[in-house]
């Protein structure tokens, strides 16, 4: 985690100094800026190789995670604004319990944050002793809560717990 | 015969999906806002809504100016508004729980239920239920005040 912050300031940094010198031959835009940092990144996370095995296979699961959430915002959004234009409602609102398998703070609110991120689900209360999270939300899968704790369980907890671990 | 594409044509296009993209979302959140049922489908509709529609704006307006700065500022606020509109999300809703704000009448409390009684908040659950007391509460204050004039 700290590395990867690390990485993402070494690269600005080298970006930023490119751009300093008057002889350089790229043009000087948004586009171009993002995809010079990204061949930096690139460089500094294939060095990683070498020296920390753990945080060389993590980035890719975490680029893979932040396109998969992406995605079910989209998605997710897309379904609501269907069912607020058209008459009838598809709503199945219900509240269920999630139980955890996180257990630090940092986990726990990383899993809350996405979940209210997530449009139809807002996280409404922890229990006491954090072995469960109370989230109301407004489709089922395919009719079933299960379903959708699967999903929950394993879209979003499985991978902060990869990546945190 | 030149073929040159004009790139400033291209990159106004794209950004103008963006930005109307994000409108789109944003009045259709609205309309979500006035239309649902109960508080908390319609807390769930308004803060997503609104920041997948803050977002596509911010990043079709990134996408006009072309700017490293720009972009840099825009990713920034994103990100703020995307780790906060949650976080107030979750209080407010929490609140709203603990204030007994009633769910709609085909909201599934089935594995809520040991939670409310745990809180002692059970007894707010039915909408009619909230109304009538409303209702009553109302019609008492309405006596109250006319006793004194």
């Amino acid at each position: 985690m700290k590395l990867l912050l690390l990485h993402i300031m070494l690269a600005a940094a080298v970006v930023y100094t490119y751009f300093q010198f008057p002889g350089a031959r790229v043009p000087y835009t948004a586009l171009s800026t993002t995809l010079l940092f990204a061949a930096v990144f690139l460089l500094f996370w294939l060095g990683s190789y070498f020296y920390r095995r753990s945080y060389f296979r993590k980035v890719p699961k975490l680029a893979y995670f932040i396109a998969f959430f992406l995605k079910e915002l989209l998605v997710a959004n897309l379904k609501i604004a269907y069912d607020i234009i058209t008459p009838n409602y598809r709503l199945q609102p219900t509240v269920f319990a999630l139980p955890l398998k996180a257990s630090t703070d940092l986990e726990i609110t990383l899993l809350a944050n996405l979940i209210g991120l997530t449009p139809g689900t807002i996280s409404l209360d922890v229990s006491d002793d954090r072995s469960t999270l109370y989230v109301h939300t407004l489709y089922l899968r395919h009719g079933d809560v299960e379903q959708l704790k699967l999903h929950i369980k394993n879209g979003f907890e499985r991978r902060i717990l990869e990546l945190t671990a | 015969m030149e073929q040159s594409i004009d790139w400033v044509l291209v990159k106004e296009v794209i950004s103008c999906f963006f930005i109307l993209a994000g409108v789109v979302f944003m009045l259709i959140a609205s309309i979500g806002l006035l239309r649902f049922p109960d508080f908390y489908i319609r807390m769930s509709a308004i803060t997503k809504g609104s920041t997948l529609g803050l977002g596509l704006i911010l990043l079709g307006m990134a996408i006009y100016f072309n700017q490293p700065g720009v972009l840099l500022k825009v990713l920034a606020i994103i990100g703020f508004t995307s780790i906060t509109a949650p976080v107030a999300a979750h209080v407010i809703g929490r609140t709203a729980v603990q204030n007994r704000i009633p769910f709609w009448e085909k909201t599934d409390l089935e594995e809520f239920r040991a939670y409310l009684v745990k809180a002692h908040l059970e007894q707010h659950i039915s909408h009619d239920k909230y109304l009538e007391e409303k209702a009553k509460k109302e019609k008492e204050m309405g006596d109250a005040a006319g006793d004194t004039v």
